[in-house]
């Protein structure tokens, strides 16, 4: 085992959130600050020949390998948990840019009641309308208090898109029911395909408002405040599961790293996964880490942040015994608590097929057509009483030829093979599309939560993240909602692209109960919640671990319970806050930021 | 050494005077290949639509995967106890990797079937066809037959010239709003557009 110089900040995780504080500090400070990223270290030059669909799309090249770590899961606490030997659920990133690599793009900002979720149900219904076990929080923050750091992060990124809310000034070319924006996106929106203008045309007849998602695939060539600049998108296609070609798609290797590696007070360390925070009398006093040749190394640090994803930032302050692990018997202790995922997932549904070829290849991770007239309240009606929905639509993301061919409806051909299933699909290939399930807020709940699997191990011998969740009645409520509200687009489409629709009916991805081998979204949130009291919260609204102030603990694992989208761009813009409170207030009285 | 029957002028690789192209199996014997490549032009047969997984070689992208690190399960979470008695919604949970799936589904079809007429073969087929192997093998069927060639098969891009794919075209800016006009171009592949071999897991781990 060896020492490594004590360093100022160590910094574990070299994706979004633990380089953007990287480039915060590094830029505003002279601390000296060291990345740590466990995944190989990845540039532009890595993608240019990487439009391939089976080592990215197939065999998940960018993800994390399931091999080193994975996650168990079980439905409630009397079962036993089973490891997610292949990822399904979500697909976590790794390398350096970690999931900011692969992803899709879209660049949402949460909807305001969001922020204080508690407050607004006790406004709106009395405690027995409510269901049972729920444990949704404030945040602690305000859309106010949030609104100028989604705007930084925007910038940062070149965000495309039509403000649908100019400081109250309401255009319905853009998402009208989104929060109050106090700026114009820096960008405008992307091209549309074909089909996207016949989806949009179909829901507006519906009566709802459709709109262009925002985007950080730029759509323009785009120079930051930082002075980074970038090509704008090609469609190329090869964009979710990818990293970009020609750097259109925001990343944090071409956002981020091209500023940090001008800088002296700055090292990134790949393939160094890091074990444990090491503490001591209520101070993190640097992290253990293995690094590329296995070695075990101690790295001192008078500042420490985690910045991983949601799964190992939690499992990294258990292994750790930081803070007081929570108990669902008691509902005493906070880690681990209020761990959730996004809902309103169907499966199956009708197929929209075309008369003529949609050129469906061309596209763009984040390219779509949203709908988001339900991102708000739930209705009550046949399908049942809920709380809260989401938005939901048509994608363009590009439709490689493996996962394009198979495209036949159902019934085209008596058996999935041979002969007639072939030629079936290559009449239908190009020409058959369907809508898309809704990302709605899953409510956090007493019974879902994280804990450490006592009998399965990663590569190190480390206990694995346990995961223990499932839906309840009202999730099942939201995804009636989805599948009612899709077969009404779905119609519409079809009108107006004189199109045929073929019925087949909305299912739900393990009939009800949370699936972990389905995908539904890599959007899991929450478990390392922030809030405004120690008792309750893991994490303050400046992202200080309440039990040592000089650990930060950044991303999603911070939020309560989760948006109705996607959520990147609000784990930066908590990070720009966390970095304020850290350079200017933390830096000058050490302690926790009041 | 896997003879790949069919037309000519297909892979880089081949000899100029040569009607067949000869490439050496990483994983399969001989008497398994044949058995895959049959089961496979059944899956995606050569008809009056088009060529089929023969035609693609298939059997060479199957071959490769197999033999990298897809087939030994190196990237899938191998630690014991293994539970199979679970619920569905927890995925496959088998201690089997690829290599081993496939050695016992080439079995399970018999020795003799790349010997028997179609129809026969279809039978067989059919009554392995709800198996975790039949799963796999209509999947990497589909994917040999599109795949970009570089993995082995999609040989001559035949794949692609039937479905319409383009290839990875860098950019479709000047055409994503020619509205009903279909871009069907000759396809190019990976090579072909960034000027280099390019390499695939597969390739990386051999």
């Amino acid at each position: 085992m060896k020492t490594r110089k004590p360093v100022d900040v160590v910094i574990a995780g070299g994706g979004w959130t633990g380089l953007l504080m990287a480039q915060e500090i590094a830029t505003r400070t002279s601390l000296k600050v060291v990345v740590l990223e466990r995944g190989p270290n990845r540039s532009i030059f890595d993608y240019m020949a990487g439009m391939d669909e089976v080592d990215y799309r197939i065999r998940s090249k960018m993800m994390q390998n399931a091999a080193d770590e994975t996650i168990t899961h079980r439905h409630s606490t009397d079962k036993r948990a089973v490891p997610v030997r292949q990822y399904g659920s979500f697909r976590p990133g790794t390398g350096v840019g970690g999931s900011g690599e692969h992803w899709t793009g879209f660049a949402y900002r949460y909807m305001p009641e969001t922020f204080r979720l508690q407050s607004h149900f006790a406004e709106r219904y009395d405690a027995k309308q409510l269901p049972e076990n729920l444990d949704v929080r404030d945040w602690g923050i305000t859309w106010a208090d949030i609104e100028p750091d989604y705007y930084r992060a925007e910038k940062l990124m070149g965000v495309g898109g039509i403000a649908g809310n100019l400081r109250g000034e309401l255009n319905r070319e853009g998402n009208i029911f989104e929060g109050e924006r106090q700026h114009d996106f820096p960008l405008p929106p992307h091209k549309a395909t074909y089909a996207m203008t016949v989806a949009a045309a179909a829901a507006r007849e519906t009566g709802w408002t459709p709109y262009q998602p925002p985007v950080a695939t730029l759509t323009a060539s785009y120079t930051n405040p930082h002075g980074v600049s970038r090509a704008g998108c090609e469609y190329c296609g090869y964009c979710s599961s990818y990293g970009c070609m020609i750097g259109a798609k925001s990343q944090p290797t071409n956002v981020l790293l091209p500023i940090l590696q001008q800088q002296d007070n700055f090292e990134l360390r790949p393939q160094s996964w890091v074990r444990r925070v090491l503490h001591k009398d209520g101070q993190a006093t640097g992290v253990l880490y293995m690094d590329e040749n296995g070695e075990e190394v101690t790295q001192p640090a008078e500042i420490v942040v985690l910045a991983g994803f949601t799964i190992p930032n939690i499992r990294m302050l258990l292994l750790s015994k930081i803070g007081a692990e929570y108990d669902p018997q008691s509902g005493h202790g906070t880690l681990g608590r209020r761990f959730t995922q996004q809902t309103g997932k169907v499966t199956g549904g009708p197929k929209i097929v075309f008369q003529e070829p949609l050129n469906l290849f061309m596209g763009a991770g984040g390219l779509a057509v949203k709908i988001s007239d339900y991102d708000r309240d739930g209705a009550s009606d046949e399908t049942g009483e809920f709380l809260r929905s989401g938005n939901f639509g048509f994608g363009a993301g590009g439709s490689p030829p493996i996962r394009g061919f198979n495209a036949a409806p159902p019934g085209s051909s008596r058996r999935n093979w041979g002969s007639e299933w072939k030629k079936a699909n290559l009449e239908h290939y190009d020409r058959v599309v369907s809508v898309h399930g809704m990302d709605a807020e899953h409510l956090s709940y007493r019974q879902n939560f994280a804990d450490l699997d006592p009998t399965y191990t990663d590569k190190w011998g480390d206990p694995l993240l346990r995961l223990t969740l499932d839906f309840t009645e009202h999730e099942i409520r939201q995804s009636k909602f989805t599948a009612k509200v899709l077969e009404r687009f779905a119609a519409a489409v079809a009108r107006a692209g004189k199109a045929k629709l073929v019925e087949r009916p909305f299912g739900m991805p393990g009939d009800g109960h949370y699936a972990s081998s389905l995908y539904q979204t890599t959007h899991l949130q929450g478990g390392a919640a922030m809030g405004t009291s120690a008792d309750d919260s893991v994490v303050n609204t400046h992202l200080q671990h309440w039990d040592a102030p000089n650990l930060w603990v950044l991303g999603a694992s911070s939020f309560p319970q989760a948006g109705s989208t996607n959520p990147t761009l609000s784990a930066l813009a908590v990070t720009y806050r966390a970095a304020d409170a850290l350079i200017d207030r933390y830096l000058k009285r050490p302690g926790l930021v009041g | 050494m896997y003879t790949l029957a069919g037309e000519p002028k297909r892979l880089p690789a081949q000899a100029p005077e040569s009607d067949t192209v000869e490439l050496e199996l990483r994983h399969f014997s001989s008497e398994q290949a044949r058995t895959v490549q049959a089961a496979c032009a059944r899956i995606l047969p050569t008809d009056d639509s088009g060529p089929g997984a023969t035609e693609a070689g298939v059997i060479i992208y199957i071959d490769r995967q197999l033999a990298g690190p897809y087939g030994r399960d190196a990237r899938r979470y191998t630690k014991g106890p293994w539970i199979t008695d679970g619920w569905v919604g927890h995925g496959y949970q088998g201690k089997e990797n690829p290599r081993e799936i496939y050695e016992a589904g080439i079995e399970s079809l018999g020795s003799e079937f790349a010997d028997l007429d179609e129809e026969q073969q279809d039978a067989r087929l059919t009554a392995v066809e709800d198996s975790l192997f039949f799963g796999m093998l209509r999947g990497h069927t589909i994917e040999g037959m599109f795949c970009d060639p570089l993995h082995g098969g999609n040989a001559d891009l035949i794949g692609w010239q039937m479905l319409g794919f383009p290839g990875p075209v860098m950019s479709y800016k000047d055409s994503i709003e020619d509205y009903g006009k279909p871009y069907r171009p000759a396809p190019k592949s990976l090579e072909q557009i960034v000027g280099h071999p390019v390499k695939g897991m597969e390739d990386e781990d051999a």
